[in-house]
């Protein structure tokens, strides 16, 4: 249990993808105008990730890593599929984002007009292949691997809010001119980032 | 990418005039996206990548190398088989047609440059989540010839390499002194005068330098900047 409780710790925290790895760059940028759009991206993020970590973990295992095969007969007990692992990956993620697609279109039609072209675009968003590739390298099991899956949709999520949050208030504030709206918001997100490098170096 | 092509392209190219191979549309699709267009520095895509692979030089380079041919060969084929493919099932096609360009692509990167590709590895499967890729897919060649989206998909990648190689020569000159291995501010612990900063080869003077130069470029070009 332990085990578990550290594991999602840092992956909310330590390993923030968003600000320690630097994924999903582009959403995280376009989609924190407001909070509610970030909440709403958040959750969608948080939503697939849990879903296509762990289902990309029985994959892999169940099909594509060396001689996972061989229950089907001997002779390919040694084929070694994980070559195909990027397209398997982004093939189970993006059926799973237009799955959450269709449902936000029929149940959430604001939230759908408010995010825009970045809801398809969440399947080509680092973050959810990111998630699926470090769990490939860190050979997660499964139960590991819903604990990352959510705890790492979790740390984009906060991260996406706390970045909302401060863009609204900078509203307020004096920006030049060239740097309104996107330069401000690189400037700030690379100080984000320097504060949680701090996070870095601790072990639980 | 020639004319031919263009013809087979069905009702959207047929009423173009036929024109020497780059009409005025043509070169709009190529030469906006470089600079007036950039899918970094004005569309914000295509970022991830940017800030990670840039500590080096030679790195930027194999990595735009790798977005180019994935983004102009994505846009050519989907851009082929547009009219064939049902709405609700075009992102999983898109994303099948880039997977498999980007498993070559890194197959060929380990035959031929295998140390960087080591260095690399993570980053080149993650070409397949580049935005630039889907998004020019998705936003362009579905609804353009395939010529068209050849040069779009061209213009997009090197509009992505000028930035990266910029962002990288920064990052390696004043982290490491070096550009593309060769010294050129000696490091005071070689006996020179130059004291080399660290925080250059960090991910958050990435973010720093993409910042200042999209405040340069919203200098150049007013029109580009946000309204209040």
């Amino acid at each position: 249990m332990e085990h578990f409780i550290n594991l999602g710790l840092r992956a909310v925290f330590l390993e923030n993808l968003a600000l320690a790895y630097f994924l999903g760059m582009c959403s995280f940028l376009a989609c924190s105008k407001t909070v509610a759009t970030a909440i709403g991206l958040g959750a969608a993020v948080v939503f697939v990730q849990t879903l296509t970590v762990p289902l990309n973990n029985i994959i892999l295992n169940a099909l594509l890593a060396e001689g996972a095969l061989g229950w089907l007969s001997p002779a390919l007990a040694d084929v070694d599929l994980s070559f195909l692992s990027f397209i398997i990956f982004i093939a189970i993620i993006a059926a799973a984002v237009q799955v959450v697609e269709m449902s936000v279109d029929r149940f959430a039609p604001a939230l759908y007009v408010s995010l825009g072209v970045f809801l398809p675009l969440i399947a080509v968003n680092c973050v959810i292949l990111g998630g699926s590739l470090f769990m490939q390298e860190r050979d997660y099991t499964l139960a590991e691997s819903v604990v990352f899956g959510f705890g790492s949709g979790l740390g984009f999520a906060i991260a996406l809010i706390a970045l909302a949050a401060i863009r609204e208030k900078m509203s307020y504030s004096h920006v030049p001119a060239g740097l309104r709206g996107l330069g401000i918001t690189f400037i700030v997100v690379g100080l984000m980032s320097m504060s949680f490098m701090v996070f870095s170096g601790i072990q639980l | 990418m020639t004319a031919t092509t263009e013809g087979a392209a069905g009702p959207v190219g047929s009423g173009r005039p036929r024109k020497p191979w780059l009409s005025a549309e043509a070169r709009a699709a190529l030469v906006n996206p470089i600079l007036l267009n950039n899918p970094i520095g004005i569309q914000v895509l295509g970022i991830c990548s940017a800030l990670a692979i840039t500590t080096r030089v030679d790195k930027a380079l194999v990595m735009s190398a790798g977005v180019i041919v994935v983004a102009v060969l994505a846009s050519t084929a989907v851009s082929l088989i547009r009219e064939r493919v049902p709405t609700s099932i075009r992102l999983i096609v898109q994303l099948a047609i880039i997977a498999s360009l980007v498993i070559v692509f890194d197959q060929v990167l380990k035959a031929t440059l295998y140390e960087l590709s080591l260095e690399l590895s993570v980053f080149v499967g993650l070409i397949i989540t580049n935005c630039i890729v889907l998004g020019r897919a998705e936003g362009f060649a579905m609804s353009n010839p395939p010529g068209l989206a050849a040069l779009d998909g061209l213009g997009n990648g090197l509009g992505y390499a000028l930035v990266l190689v910029l962002v990288g020569a920064v990052r390696e000159l004043l982290g490491t002194g070096k550009l593309l291995g060769f010294v050129i501010l000696p490091l005071t612990r070689d006996g020179g005068w130059y004291a080399p900063n660290v925080l250059m080869l960090l991910a958050p003077s990435a973010l720093f330098i993409i910042g200042l130069l999209i405040w340069a470029l919203r200098t150049w070009k007013p029109e580009l900047q946000e309204k209040e």
